[in-house]
């Protein structure tokens, strides 16, 4: 299973992308979400906690639902998933670049 | 449009300019992380084609190749220009374009401060509205999601 502190992490599983780009479409709740595919309820409510979590996806109770939508500013979930990307990038760019073997 | 704010990072690496230039552009398979990776089979090998105009792409276990972007100024050992042309969707487009500019900068024999900045980040609004368009086309995206469901049904049987 994924870390689920890291919106890049989150986002390099293909189901919580398809996730991410069917909320990009309309908000929905996580029934409507699990409707009409292989991924259960429980499964589908694990993807958005990860993708809450990363800060990708932002909910709101309605009624006794909760309606998921990604971030308003959809660019930010972008910039926020660049951003953990080049950490992550440069954290191993750094250490193989400090590798002994090459002078 | 409004603009957003460049991702910027800094990172200091204990080598030399030339080689923190070669680790990042040549030896770009020996770190790029794996999980970034936009294609169906796994990442094999990252390259980064060392001139200018040069290629930005992955190559896939399967042989398959999917573009990444391409150098828009290779000038060693001091700075790397590249274009990053995945969109929103995780899709490759030659026709959106972000930049990615790195900078390499000798603060010692041994020691080399790179900094990088990901900018015009603004664009992906653009595709956003697109991508909205285009999923509410008949035919479109939405037809997609759903082929993959049925994919993804399949593989569980």
């Amino acid at each position: 299973m994924a870390n689920a502190s890291s919106g890049f992490v989150a986002l390099a599983d293909s189901t919580r992308r398809l996730i991410f780009g069917r909320l990009a479409r309309q908000p929905m709740s996580v029934a409507k979400l699990a409707s009409g595919w292989a991924v259960t309820r429980p499964a589908v409510s694990q993807h958005l906690k990860a993708l809450k979590t990363a800060g990708l996806v932002v909910d709101r109770a309605e009624g006794t639902r909760r309606i998921y939508r990604i971030d308003p500013k959809g660019i930010e979930a972008m910039r926020t998933y660049l951003d953990r990307f080049w950490d992550r990038a440069l954290a191993a760019f750094k250490a193989v670049a400090e590798e002994e073997s090459e002078t | 449009m409004s603009q957003v704010k460049p991702v910027k990072k800094q990172v200091f690496v204990e080598a030399s300019q030339e080689r923190a230039f070669r680790v990042f552009s040549e030896g770009i398979d020996r770190w790029w992380p794996r999980e970034h990776h936009i294609g169906k089979s796994p990442l094999k090998r990252a390259v980064i084609e060392p001139r200018q105009g040069g290629r930005w792409y992955s190559i896939c276990e399967d042989g398959s190749e999917c573009d990444v972007g391409k150098v828009l100024a290779w000038e060693p050992p001091r700075r790397l220009l590249l274009a990053w042309q995945i969109t929103a969707q995780w899709q490759y487009d030659p026709s959106f374009e972000t930049e990615v500019e790195v900078t390499f900068t000798a603060e010692g024999s041994k020691k080399t401060r790179v900094d990088l900045e990901h900018r015009n980040l603004e664009r992906y609004s653009v595709a956003a509205d697109e991508y909205r368009n285009l999923v509410d086309q008949p035919g479109g995206w939405g037809l997609t999601l759903e082929k993959f469901a049925e994919a993804a049904k399949e593989e569980q049987r």
